[in-house]
């Protein structure tokens, strides 16, 4: 074992190991956001609740079905997308027109409905989830031990956030997706059907969500509050980073998941408060955010 | 002069801005193959009428048969895939999409749309600016990159909204060339013009709107003989 700056080299790479993870969902996360705010102009404050459903989604899979780690990462994000695509169908295209304080609210609302439902049938406690057999376990790098689980999350959290900013700024169907978040009215007038997009593109980003959901199953408990509790610092990391930039979600969710776990070694007293700290900093300086478009 | 076929078919057409009422039973007709132009001072209701025909107007009633197919009620992406192309005055570029991108965003709604070989022989700057930022091009590039991208489509009927407004005399020479030759190919166009010149040399017709109505209409030989009522609509 050796020292960085006074601080024994387990702690320093444990915790930003810690800040890598917690940088995976917060990338995951804000990703998701930017998507949909991007397309339909609202603010998902049902994401937290839906990252919630993922999780319980895939706890009630294995326990139901029998369905295992593997099979819930993929089913989960379809079952929790596919009630994105509802949610949108039954609500959020009623408000396009309106102020995005009007879906603020309407989503805000949902969370709150969800997550009491899933307090009444599952109890506020939390549900604790297996790390699938073949994750379990970890390996010696030398300088720290890596859990096998942990690299997983963060190597398929790099994948996804790698594959979506791909499909949104490289591909045929992620240019219809930039145009009609410019001028839907123009693209709509060239014969694509926006308002279908526009409720997949609900859908992909609520799967996000429930993708991040699974993942963090089997190192959080699977609990009603979970999603609330992460939701508060995601939206800062979006503050942060901008609204409606792909790639500047990415990289500012696993900056400050580092941040947020290098300020545990070397100043615990702020860990909690550093991004928020960060947040207030940024809207003085840049409003729109580290990677935002000016409006 | 009524022909017993024609492309588009408007009728008694009437547009609401929310609680405005923008026009008032606009008719009017456009036969296959013709330059059509609509011609009226500022806010008279040419665009509108454009807007209403594609359905991005969506409080309208009256007629609009295009084919014989009724599109009052259709949403713009259903009036787009029944083989209608409109090029905004804003131009619509997106500023997010390079040059290439913004040419093949507009799907192929019929067979027979013109290749990207064809494009660029129309218009061959765009080709030397395929992977430029769309907005970045100049005003007469991107009108020039407007109407390109419709012309993929397979459209046969083009809506234009102003498109020669704030460019130089050069580039809307060429515009008029390009206008010339896509009606030589059998693409009939609906144009909304306020360069009545540039509209005079082209267009096989012309109505006149005053306050969301057709109030006059004259075929391309009848333009010398009414020379002076036109300057009174237009406030040449």
């Amino acid at each position: 074992m050796f020292e960085i700056f006074g601080i024994p080299s387990q702690a320093l790479f444990g915790q930003l190991l810690l800040g890598l993870i917690n940088g995976s969902f917060y990338a995951l996360l804000s990703l998701g956001l930017a998507v949909i705010f991007g397309m339909l102009n609202i603010i998902n404050f049902a994401h937290g609740a839906q990252y919630m459903m993922g999780a319980f989604a895939a706890y009630l899979l294995l326990q139901y079905l029998g369905l295992n780690y593997w099979g819930a990462l993929v089913i989960a994000p379809l079952v929790i997308g596919a009630i994105g695509i509802v949610i949108e169908r039954l609500f959020l295209q009623h408000l396009r027109k309106l102020d995005p304080l009007y879906g603020l609210l309407l989503t805000f609302g949902l969370a709150l409905v969800i997550e009491g439902l899933f307090r009444n049938a599952y109890g506020s406690s939390g549900q604790p989830y297996q790390v699938p057999p073949a994750l379990q376990g970890g390996r010696n790098l030398g300088f720290m031990f890596l859990p096998n689980y942990r690299a997983w999350v963060i190597a398929l959290s790099v994948v996804v956030c790698f594959a979506t900013w791909f499909a949104i700024e490289r591909t045929r169907l992620g240019s219809y997706l930039r145009a009609a978040t410019e001028n839907p009215v123009l693209v709509r007038a060239f014969g694509i059907n926006v308002p279908r997009m526009v409720a997949l593109t609900y859908g992909f980003g609520v799967a996000l969500a429930a993708l991040a959901g699974v993942m963090a199953a089997p190192i959080y408990n699977v609990s009603p509050q979970m999603g609330s509790d992460l939701i508060i610092v995601v939206f800062a990391v979006v503050v942060i980073g901008g609204m409606g930039s792909i790639m500047g979600a990415v990289l500012t969710g696993f900056a400050l998941g580092i941040v947020e776990g290098l300020t545990k070694v070397f100043y615990p007293e702020a860990s909690n408060t550093v991004i928020f700290v960060l947040m207030a900093i940024v809207l003085l300086i840049r409003p729109a955010g580290l990677f935002g478009r000016r409006a | 002069m009524p022909e017993p076929h024609p492309l588009l078919a408007v009728n008694e057409l009437e547009a609401w801005y929310g609680e405005s009422h923008v026009l008032h039973g606009v008719t009017f007709d456009v036969q296959p193959g013709e330059v059509v132009t609509l011609l009226g001072r500022n806010g008279v209701g040419k665009t509108t009428t454009l807007k209403a025909i594609m359905g991005i107007m969506e409080s309208r009633t009256g007629s609009v048969r295009f084919e014989d197919a009724e599109l009052i009620g259709r949403t713009s992406d259903a009036i787009a895939r029944a083989g209608i192309a409109f090029c905004p005055e804003e131009r619509g570029i997106f500023s997010t999409l390079d040059v290439k991108e913004n040419l093949l965003l507009p799907p192929q709604v019929r067979p027979g749309g013109l290749g990207l070989d064809r494009i660029f022989e129309l218009f061959p700057n765009l080709q030397e600016r395929l992977s430029s930022q769309g907005t970045k091009l100049s005003g007469g590039e991107q009108q020039m990159l407007a109407i390109g991208r419709i012309l993929r489509t397979g459209a046969r009927l083009l809506l234009l909204d102003e498109p020669t407004e704030g460019l130089a005399p050069v580039i809307i020479q060429q515009i008029g060339r390009t206008i010339g030759a896509l009606k030589a190919q059998g693409f009939t166009i609906l144009l909304v013009e306020q360069n009545f010149h540039f509209a005079a040399t082209l267009a096989d017709r012309h109505y006149v709107m005053e306050h969301g109505r057709i109030v006059d209409h004259f075929s391309a030989g009848e333009l010398k003989a009414n020379t002076e009522k036109l300057h009174d609509y237009l406030g040449v």
